[in-house]
């Protein structure tokens, strides 16, 4: 027996889902940006999934790119998360009201 | 019996892969224990004294020895470790070191009961890449193991050791490139047979990637944890790096897995740049005779090279932690960089040709 | 495809992606963010894409999670204490979002998708050459812009962590 496309989508789905509620659930700034790369990776499934029922290289491709993108986004989220917790001492999304006095 | 062997290990190809695996893993852990006896015996040669030479003749029952005693030690567990990262962190080290090896061709193809066979765990497609990435996991067991011990020494070691480890990565892969436009494929078994015939075929000669393979030896070095880039486990400096609170068998894992990692680098670096299980010569002769021959020319390769591994390890001092990073960025990476663009005007001249 | 191997690594990407969002050790997240980001490479096996599922462990699980963890360990982040809880308003949301999510996604795949299968791959699909051609022929202009995009990243995290500019 083998999977259908359809199961696999479901699971990129429910990956997707779990980012979303990562994002919205967690205050640390750090368990953000992983569950956005949980979400980067579930729209990365789906890609691959329509890229082999179509049987060309176009998804992998694209792919190829969001990968490149996301060590990109990781690396200067990283790097501002470094400097907030210099300045505040803390990763607490809540606390970064600089603005709002 | 032989057709019983034949149907139900050779024509069935999960049962050959474990047969495949169960081979190598026991001969990697035969070699590592031969390694162990090696370097002491060697260290003592080039340090002008005797090396273990009681437990048996010559010494050669030391890591019998050696084993039992690890086995037999009490296991201890700091209070504050975090506990499943702490148990979890040796066992990922070994994988990841096995794992590289899987993609290894030790021998040539050849035919056993009539059944083609091919001397290699897994013939990807992209066996370079899995090489790659299978010692980029190798970060995690040191990270893991430095941060679950809850050790200010453990936690420096641990992050030098991977920071080092992820800088010298890249001139791994970039010397790997300059073998893959050279070679025009990524399987390791086609570069192999790419480079037959007389030894002036091989990679390192014949494809101009003398100073590939030289970038690849240094990295390699670096990615071990080997002398001359032993910092993060040297004894005078960080007690014992990443390893502190480990003792008995868990700290035997990490010294396996280092020693497993030295194999599968010169594996590798005898597969790319020399010519993997290509005796050099050619004969004329054909058949099992050729194909032990063959088998034989890899494991004398090999072990060159971790004579390599041993000898420069006694011979050099170690690097201080800013001159390992400032080589590994300043210097090596520029020049593996250099050597892509090298190889790619040579191979664009026509001047390789394969 | 394999049905067990796909079972297994549905089993296994869920659950640590549970675990990524459910932990509040932020070590315990980053490792299980590996875990799940082995387990997608998986599923990219089972799909025949190869050269993307070796990519995806050289640079996601091998580098981007390593730097994660760098971070994490340098800047010695506490655990998150349990008075730690989001308000209200993101808790419903969370919820309003999964329900709509669910019910959109179910006519989706009752619809188009239901009796969808794989193919048998064409020749070469997911192979280090067939995507090198298409990466430097169509999608040559794309692959240097993601180079230049690559610098600007690079030029901007060294700038950001500075201690002094």
């Amino acid at each position: 027996m083998t999977a259908n496309p359809g199961w696999v989508l479901l699971v990129s789905a429910a990956l997707f889902a779990l980012g979303v509620i990562g994002v919205l659930l967690r205050r640390s700034a750090i368990i953000m940006l992983m569950s956005v790369e949980i979400m980067l990776n579930a729209a990365n499934l789906a890609f691959i999934t329509f890229s082999r029922m179509q049987g060309t290289a176009e998804g992998q491709i694209y792919v190829f790119f969001i990968m490149t993108l996301a060590a990109a986004e990781a690396a200067v989220g990283l790097a501002i998360i470094i400097a907030l917790f210099r300045l505040r001492q803390t990763t607490d999304v809540d606390q970064v009201n600089l603005m709002k006095w | 019996m032989f057709d019983w062997i034949r149907d139900w290990v050779l024509l069935n190809p999960p049962m050959l892969a474990f047969v495949k695996v169960i081979t190598v893993v026991g001969v990697l852990m035969t070699s590592v224990a031969v390694t162990t006896w090696v370097e002491r015996r060697l260290s003592a040669i080039i340090q002008f004294r005797l090396g273990p030479n009681r437990v048996g003749p010559a010494g050669l029952l030391q890591p019998l020895a050696d084993g039992i005693k690890f086995l037999m030690k009490e296991d201890i567990i700091p209070d504050a470790a975090h506990r499943p990262i702490f148990i979890l962190a040796p066992a990922l080290a070994m994988i990841t070191s096995i794992c590289a090896f899987g993609v290894v061709p030790f021998g040539p193809t050849v035919e056993i009961l009539g059944v083609t066979v091919h001397l290699v765990i897994l013939d990807l497609d992209g066996g370079i890449l899995f090489a790659l990435a299978a010692t980029s996991l190798g970060v995690y067991g040191i990270v893991c193991a430095g941060w679950a011990s809850r050790n200010k020494y453990s936690l420096l070691g641990g992050l030098r050791s991977s920071a080092q480890m992820v800088s010298y990565e890249l001139a791994l892969a970039l010397s790997l490139i300059g073998v893959l436009l050279v070679s025009g494929t990524l399987r390791p078994t086609e570069i192999v047979e790419q480079q037959a015939g007389w030894f002036w075929n091989w990679n390192v000669f014949g494809g101009w990637q003398f100073v590939g393979f030289l970038i690849f030896l240094i990295a390699a070095y670096a990615e071990t944890n080997r002398l001359p880039f032993d910092l993060p486990e040297a004894e005078s400096e960080l007690v014992a790096g990443y390893h502190t609170e480990y003792s008995a068998m868990k700290f035997s894992m990490f010294f396996m897995a280092e020693y497993i990692a030295m194999i599968t680098a010169s594996s590798l670096a005898v597969t790319l740049f020399l010519g993997g299980y290509q005796l050099g010569i050619p004969l004329a002769i054909e058949g099992p005779l050729l194909w032990i021959i063959q088998v034989g020319a890899f494991v004398a390769k090999v072990g060159f090279f971790m004579f390599l591994f041993v000898w420069v390890r006694w011979t050099l001092p170690r690097f201080r932690y800013d001159q390992l990073m400032d080589i590994g960025w300043k210097r090596l990476f520029p020049l593996a960089l250099a050597n892509l663009a090298a190889t790619a005007v040579l191979v664009a001249m026509d001047v390789i040709r394969r | 495809m394999n049905l067990i191997g796909f079972i297994l690594l549905t089993l296994l990407s869920v659950g640590s992606a549970v675990m990524v969002i459910q932990r509040r050790n932020p070590v315990e997240s980053a490792l299980a963010l590996a875990v799940n980001l082995i387990s997608i490479a998986g599923f990219y096996l089972l799909l025949n894409a190869q050269f993307i599922a070796l990519l995806q462990v050289i640079v996601y699980a091998g580098a981007i999670m390593v730097l994660v963890l760098f971070v994490i360990m340098l800047l010695n982040l506490p655990e998150d204490p349990r008075e730690s809880r989001s308000g209200f308003f993101q808790l419903w949301l969370a919820v309003g979002f999964t329900a709509t999510f669910a019910v959109i996604l179910r006519n989706a795949i009752r619809g188009q998708l239901a009796d969808a299968t794989f193919a048998a791959p064409t020749a070469g699909f997911g192979t280090v050459s067939v995507l090198g051609h298409e990466l430097f022929s169509r999608f040559f202009y794309p692959f240097e812009v993601i180079s230049l995009l690559l610098v600007v990243a690079m030029v901007g995290s060294v700038l950001l962590a500075k201690r002094r500019l």
